[in-house]
């Protein structure tokens, strides 16, 4: 069984490693958590951008959760926010669709419009 | 909800809003019949709102006038021939002891069951979201077993420098639950 011992282990090895992470992380991927978001599949998006982020590299990136962003019809909804830049909001995303999210908008700078909430409406 | 264990995920979001400090998730399962047990210790509910609180036309938030969360896990467990019940007690009232406790009890053989899915993935998401909130997991499984985590051992092993929101530690504690499920 994975014993507790195991993250003494994991504390050992990280310890030099998140002192150099504080100072990165300008880019906030925040993902609707509530009874809406939930019921329309923000679990799985949630998890895939943990995943990716670590994945990927994207170690400007923190993978952060909400409430309710009030459009529900929209869900799951992800908005991505960077210093000095405007918000970006995904609607309807899906787990397929968060690896180039990370890749082109994360680490490339460039927004996939075709998945924000201009293209949905 | 396609899955109860995304109810136990919204039904903790209630948790995490009223400030807990300890959220604990009991499941305690038969061949026949399962209980799901929310406690916390957050900031509660008036008797008076507890009592609207199941009547989706009443709810404290500001963005939308119906709150759905709880009406959808009270339906859940109805459907089966079960029932969902709700105990609090705000800080004014106990002040040593407030908080909530929600308990939905679930007939599985019915018809209407919504099976329980992936409650593994619902604890990695609660620990990737609040990874400053203590959460107690037991899932007591039909032959006896016990399923079980707790981030305050966790945190125990880890130190104050680590937080439990690590990737290796997200890691770490769905490989610990996945095994003692034996996926
Ligand atoms: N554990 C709790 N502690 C304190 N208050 C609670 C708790 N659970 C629920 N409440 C109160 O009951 C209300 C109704 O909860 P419910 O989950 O049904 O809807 P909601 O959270 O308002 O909206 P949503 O539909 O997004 O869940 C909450 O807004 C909150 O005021
Ligand atoms: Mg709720």
């Amino acid at each position: 069984m994975k014993s507790l011992e195991e993250l003494a282990a994991i504390r050992n090895k990280m310890k030099d490693r998140v002192a150099i992470r504080e100072n990165n992380g300008d880019i906030r991927i925040v993902v609707g958590m509530a009874t809406c978001g939930i019921a329309a599949g923000a679990r799985p998006v949630l998890n895939a951008f943990v995943e990716e982020v670590r994945k990927q590299h994207a170690d400007n990136a923190t993978v952060t959760q909400t409430g309710c962003i009030g459009m529900c019809r929209l869900e799951p909804i992800v908005e991505v926010f960077e210093g000095g830049k405007e918000r970006v909001t995904y609607v309807k995303v899906k787990p397929a669709m968060v690896p180039r999210i990370v890749k082109e908008h994360i680490l490339g700078g460039k927004p996939i419009t075709e998945y924000t909430i201009g293209a949905a409406e | 909800m396609k899955e109860l264990s995304l109810n136990i995920l919204d039904i903790v979001q209630n948790s995490i809003s009223a400030e807990a400090s300890l959220i604990e998730i009991l499941l305690a399962e038969t061949d026949e019949t399962l209980r799901i047990t929310i406690k916390d210790d957050g900031r509660g509910m008036s008797p008076e709102f507890l009592a609207t609180v199941m009547d989706p036309f009443s709810t404290t938030r500001k963005t939308r006038k119906v709150g759905m969360g709880i009406p959808l896990f009270k339906l859940a467990a109805e459907q089966t021939g079960g029932e969902l019940t709700i105990t609090s007690r705000t800080r004014d009232m106990s002040p040593e002891d407030h908080g909530t406790v929600i308990s939905a009890f679930f007939y599985k053989n019915h018809m209407d069951f919504t099976p329980l899915g992936d409650v593994v993935s619902t604890l990695i998401s609660l620990i990737q979201g609040c990874p400053d909130v203590d959460f107690l997991f037991e899932h007591e499984l039909p032959n006896g077993e016990m399923v079980h985590l707790d981030t305050r051992e966790m945190r125990e092993a880890l130190g104050d420098e680590i937080p439990l929101n690590s990737f290796e530690v997200l890691e770490w504690a769905r490989e610990s639950l996945n095994e003692q499920y034996g996926f």
